[in-house]
This record gives structure tokens, sequence and C-alpha cells, in this order.
């Protein structure tokens, strides 16, 4: 793995996969540097040039490299359970290129000085690119708006107040209106605080059996449905982060129908798992917000299909082992992603809900679209972000062997099919297996 | 010796045992009834070996029940009283389990407010435990002695119906109770407001009921849960005055029950909140004593048959 781009790279025999235009098919694509110089099922039909070097892929699908579009980091603040160096190499491990952070670090990201530190100390790493948040509230109190106009001038994404949910209907729609002066996106933390306080898991049958107060689905919809008066008020343009039940489901697929510039997304714990995963007081799968049933699993599921929920980002959180072994209601929720994301997004194709160029459409093209990134696609003389993976290729998730700092997967143990093989940043290969 | 006559580690819950574990628990704890009640009661069962009731919620009544049952059968008791500030101080359930690991006792007794807490400190320590109470969830000596009251009194635990009446949504009691009652072929109701029932709760095999007259028309048993001020995070109810009227137990109210019907608090009993004063104190309606006496020997059969799966398996 070197750190300076090498010269000329031939990844050749690969089935090519590039969902923004539909591309799937076995070629191969040569880079210069930082840059994709040329792709396509003819390239070098008539014979490799002296002067590259030629990565044979055997048949494994090279993709743009995935956009995570919702990652936790703990640095600065909380470095002991994630830094920006260990999260940037779970992406690189995960075939995640870019990644966008939550301003839930210590301090907040709310001022520009936090921008750019954050954005220094990854360009360093030299791992997956990293995008911050930032507050869309100053300390994400959920009271005065940050410096929302600066802050996305000094490169912040979009505007939320992480974990927590903007609260109140007037600092909501103040935040969408101001947003929208610049034309930037708010992305909400859906839940009605009030109804989730004290609440540990899904409320429903099985807290009732575990005797730990629930949050109902309720929570979810009746955010949204009061978000979207807002949206239809200001105008603004707003996304919905981690998509869990079936009537939020049906909030955003309304909104949509009407017209109003609403996104969301969801997180692979949302349609690969149920709330059965918390049986036995399992905090590794207490998450925000928590699992839901089965019928709100395959909700979210049909609506990846059918194309309401635009992206699927990993939510990636990490938890130290001192905030997750304590009794259930004392633990911290969320759970690393950033390893399982592309994995976990495959079972929609093995189990034969999406294609897989629509998977990885919903990691790469979808995201960097919503976001402006220009990312996520293979284009001629745009850089080199790359991810070859084993879409077949047969796992079991092991905590223990993940780069996260952090163990907390609600995964733990899972049998998965589909391996990164390699992933390349700007023209390096910063991740590497043998194939 | 019968061999594994309760082949669990543990008595983390009641979910999960069956009617012939129950009734095994139930039989034995008989025979402690009637050893309790003689002048020689002091058995060597467990002589020699060490108890812990580590507790991190105030009790008197189910401590002292432990304390009692633990050394009538010949054992060493240490009760271990965990103020809320020692785990302000930082020592986690984890390290509290490695502590007594390191102390090589037999039984753990363990209270906690937080539902799992005690299934959790169960996976790491090598002792058997004993949920005394965990939050929300169990308390499943509570549920088997008021079985065991039941039963003396009706001489049988199946077709007999039973209302459970008041804080179901906070009660460990309730829950146990109903996973008892339901294995053991009883037919349970539940009598409360909406705010004091937890959600789908008629998937746990009840029948629901928000009218006190309607719940208890015919019951055998109406047994009364505590309303627990200490647990009320939000508002529940609107008043003390307005739950008694509807929800309080009275003669009145119990006109309707069954002519024999039995009244049962699991106690400490708020008197005219949820139960009549006098109701409480009348000898022949009220269980209420008799349940503290079935406690301590229902405590004493636990303890022996966890110790004897202890020393039969490994020794």
């Amino acid at each position: 793995m070197s750190v300076r781009a090498p010269g000329r790279v031939a990844y050749v025999n690969a089935r090519l996969l590039d969902p923004a235009s539909g591309l799937d098919g076995m070629g191969a694509l040569l880079t210069d540097g930082e840059k994709i110089v040329d792709f396509g099922p003819a390239l070098f039909s008539e014979g490799l040039p002296a002067d590259v070097t030629a990565i044979d892929c055997s048949g494994a699908c090279l993709a743009p490299g995935l956009v995570d579009m919702r990652v936790q980091l703990r640095e600065p603040g909380e470095e002991h359970k994630e830094t920006l160096r260990s999260a940037g190499e779970a992406a690189v491990a995960g075939g995640v290129t870019s990644m966008v952070c939550l301003p839930n670090t210590h301090p907040a990201i709310d001022d520009v000085a936090t921008v750019e530190f954050v954005a220094r100390r990854a360009r360093q790493n030299g791992l997956a690119k990293v995008y911050p948040y930032a507050a869309a509230t100053k300390r994400l109190a959920g009271a005065e708006l940050a410096e929302i106009g600066m802050l996305a001038e000094a490169g912040a994404l979009g505007f939320t107040d992480g974990t927590r949910a903007i609260h109140d209907a007037q600092v909501m729609r103040r935040a969408l209106s101001y947003a929208a002066t610049f034309g930037v996106l708010i992305i909400q933390h859906p839940e009605e605080p009030s109804l989730a306080e004290n609440g540990a898991m899904n409320e429903g049958e099985l807290s009732t059996r575990l005797g730990l107060a629930g949050i109902p689905t309720a929570a979810e919809a009746i955010m949204l449905e009061r978000d979207m008066r807002l949206v239809a008020l200001t105008g603004g343009r707003y996304h919905a982060a981690h998509l869990s039940t079936a009537d939020g489901v049906a909030v955003i697929r309304e909104a949509k129908a009407r017209g109003l510039p609403v996104t969301c997304d969801t997180a692979p714990p949302y349609f690969a798992l149920n709330e059965l995963a918390v049986s036995e007081y399992r905090t590794f799968a207490k998450l925000s917000p928590p699992l839901r049933s089965e019928a709100d699993r395959q909700a979210i599921v049909a609506a990846i299909r059918d194309g309401v929920i635009d992206t699927i980002a990993s939510d990636h959180a990490p938890q130290d082992q001192d905030s997750k072994r304590l009794p259930f209601a004392q633990a911290e929720a969320g759970g690393v992603g950033l390893e399982t994301l592309l994995p976990v997004s495959l079972e929609l194709y093995h189990n034969g809900h999406l294609s897989l160029l629509q998977v990885i459409e919903k990691l790469t093209a979808a995201p960097a679209r919503l976001l402006g990134l220009a990312a996520g696609r293979l284009q001629r003389g745009a850089a080199a972000d790359l991810v070859l993976f084993d879409p077949g290729r047969p796992w079991r998730a092991d905590p223990d062997l993940f780069r996260s700092k952090s163990k907390n997967s609600p995964f733990d143990g899972r049998p998965l099919q589909g391996k990164v093989l390699r992933t390349v940043v700007d023209g390096r290969t910063v991740f590497a297996i043998e194939a | 010796m019968t061999q594994n006559r309760f082949p669990h580690r543990h008595l983390l819950g009641i979910e999960g045992l069956g009617p012939q574990e129950i009734t095994t628990l139930l039989d034995l704890s008989d025979r402690y009834v009637e050893k309790n009640r003689s002048a020689d009661r002091k058995v060597n069962a467990l002589r020699g070996k060490t108890i812990i009731n580590l507790f991190y919620e105030n009790s008197t009544r189910t401590r002292t029940s432990f304390e009692l049952a633990g050394k009538r059968l010949g054992a060493d008791v240490i009760n271990m009283q965990v103020s809320a500030s020692s785990v302000a101080k930082g020592e986690t359930l984890i390290d509290t389990a490695m502590t007594l690991n390191a102390m090589h006792i037999e039984v753990l007794v363990v209270r906690h407010p937080d539902s799992g807490a005690v299934k959790l400190l169960s996976e790491k320590v090598n002792c058997a435990v004993i949920n005394a109470g965990d939050g929300a969830h169990e308390h499943p000596t509570q549920a088997l002695l008021d079985a065991l009251t039941i039963r003396r009194r009706k001489g049988h635990l199946d077709g007999l119906t039973v209302a459970i009446c008041g804080d179901v949504l906070h009660s460990r009691v309730a829950r146990s109770n109903i996973h008892l009652l339901n294995t053991m072929g009883a037919r349970v109701r539940l009598v409360a407001p909406r705010t004091l029932l937890p959600s789908q709760v008629d998937r746990l095999g009840v029948e629901v009921h928000y009218d006190m007259l309607a719940g208890l028309k015919d019951v055998d048993i109406v047994m009364m849960l505590r309303v627990q001020n200490e647990r009320m995070k939000g508002n529940f109810i609107p008043s003390i005055r307005e739950y008694f009227h509807f929800f309080g137990l009275d003669y009145e109210k119990l006109k309707v029950a069954k002519p024999d019907a039995l009244i049962m608090h699991p106690g400490p009993m708020n008197r005219g909140v949820e139960l009549d004063s006098d109701l409480a104190d009348d000898v022949e309606r009220s269980v209420i004593r008799e349940q503290v006496e079935m406690g301590v020997a229902v405590r004493m059969a636990c303890l022996e048959v966890l110790t004897e799966n202890l020393s039969g398996g490994n020794a």
C-alpha cells in the first residue's frame, strides 16, 4: 500500500458496475495517478500497454467506492471509542471511500474551526474521504441556529443535530427556511423525543415480556408528519435518516407523491434485523431508533425496492464495552456498521429484492447525488475511488477482526455473503485482501 | 436423592418453566411450610454453603425472607445492600460479578431496578443466581409464593380465575404471575386503567378489563398490585383519589367476585390507595399475611434445588 498514487494501473478482467450509467459488464478500467482515465468492455482488447501495472480482478465486481452518508465519528472527544484513523481503516475495509460524519462529537461540529479540524485530520490519514455534516443548532442544543451559511462555505454537506431530533417546531421551521436560503440540506433524526424518553426498545409484546420501556412506532411517524408540514411551509430540503417503520415510510411516500423536496435513508439493521435481536437483553442490538417488528422490517425492504428510500447508510455508531456491558436500559444505543454495510446490503440482492446494480446505486450514486458530491460513479477524469468485491464470497462477521476500535456490531456472528477484496482511494490501494 | 429435580442453573424467571418444574417447587415448599411450623425447624441442607443477598433496591420483606430461608437451611447468609452512591462510584455489575466470583459463594440472590440486570450478572458468575426482582421484568419467587398460597387454600390452580389489578405496566410481580398461572392452567384477567397496562399485554394470554366490576366478576382470586409511586415517571393516573375511586378494592367491588374469593397483595401495600384498609385486615378474605409465611418456604425450596444442582453436577 503506497502513500503516493502510482502511475498507470489497469484493472483487468473485472465486472464493471456503474449504477449512474447502467453499466454492468465485463471489462477493464485504467487509472493514472489519482484519476480514472478510461474504462469499458473494449478497453485493452488489443492488449495491455507496456507501462501499466495490471491488476487481475478475476471476474470480481469493480464499482465506485461506497459513499456512506451517515457515520458517527468519535473524534474529537471520545477517541477511546473510535478515532478518525480507526474509522478510516474500518471504512476502507468495508469498501467505503467517502463517508459523511455526524456533528455529535465533543465538542460538537458547530463551528468552522471544527469542520476544518475534521477535514484536515482525515486528509492526513489518507484513507476514506471524510465530509462533515455540521450542527443545525449551536451545541446541538436545539435552540439557536448554528452558522449554517459559513459552515456550508467551509465544507459542511448538510445540517443536523445528529442523534437528537430537532424537536422544537419553530426551530425546525427556521432551520429549514434559513438552510433553503443557501440551498443546503437539513437531516433529521425522526423521533418525537417525548415518546422516546426512557424507551429502550420497540414498544410491543416483546418489550412487555422483557419489562423494558418501549418506543412506539408512532414516535417516528409523528415527527415526520410534523416535519412534512414544515417542509411544505418553508420549501427547505429535508432528509430523514434511518427510517425504521412502515408508518414512517408511508409519510415519506405521501410527501414525495406531493412533490415535497424530501429524501430518506435507512441502515442495514432496519432491513436485515427485527426486534427479536434484542431478546435476552442483547445490548449490541440496542439501536436508535430501535429495531422494529418483522412487519416494519418488511416495509423497509419494500420501500428500498420501490425507491421511497433513496439511500442506504451504515449509521456507524461505535460504543466501547463499558457503554454496552450494562443492564439494557442503561446501555448506550448504536452499532458499528462500516465493515458490514456492503455484505448486509447485498442480502437485498441475494434475496431477490434488488438487482446488484440497484444495491450498489443505493450505496454510491444515490447518496452522492443527494449530497452534491462528485463521487459514486465511474467517470473519466473523476477521482479513482473504487471498490473491488466478490458478491458471492461467504464469511462470518467477527467483530474481533474489525478495524473499528469498537466491536459493538448487531451483526456479530452473522453469516454474510459478499466480501470487499480491494479498496482504492484517489488511485491508491488503501485496503486489499488476497482474492 | 432425585437427580435434577429442577434442571436449571439459575432461577431468573417463571417464563420458560414447565408445569412439572413449578409443581416440584411447590411440593417441596409445602413440606417446608410444615417444617417451619414445627418446633424443630432448622435443617442442615445448606450447611457450609454461602448465600449473598445483593440488593440494589431497598427491600425489607423480600430480603428478610431470603435471609431467613437461608439461615433455616443452615447456610451462611450475607446481606449486601448496594446504595445508589456506590453505583455512582462506578463499580459496574460486571465488576461486582468478578468480586463475588473470587469469594466462592454458592447462591447469589439479586434484586436490581433494571430489567435484565440479574440475567446479565448470572452470565458472569460461577454460582447459582436467584432473581429477587429485576425492573419490570420478573420476580419469580413472588409468583411461586402466591401460587403456593392459592394452592393451599383452594387445593389446585388449574381452572381458577385470577384477577390481577393495578399497575401492571411497572410490575414484575404481575408478569411472573401471568406466566405461572397460565402455565398451571388458571385463567388470568388484568384490570387497570389503560395507562397502567403495557403494550400488547393481551398477547401474554390474558383477558384485559378496564372496569373493576367486569374484571372481578366471579373470580376466585383478586391480586392487588402496589401503585408504585417511585416508578411513576410521568402522569399515569391523575390522582390517588381518582385511582382508588375506580380501581381501589373495597367491599362493594368485591361483591361481584365469588363469595369465597381471596385477596392477595405482594406488599408493601398503600392502604386506601389500592386496597381498603379494613379489607386488608379481614382474615376471612385477605391472605396477605399468609403470603409472607409462604415466602420463606418457597425460598427454602428454591435454594435447596439450586444448590443440589451445584453439588450434583460437578462434585
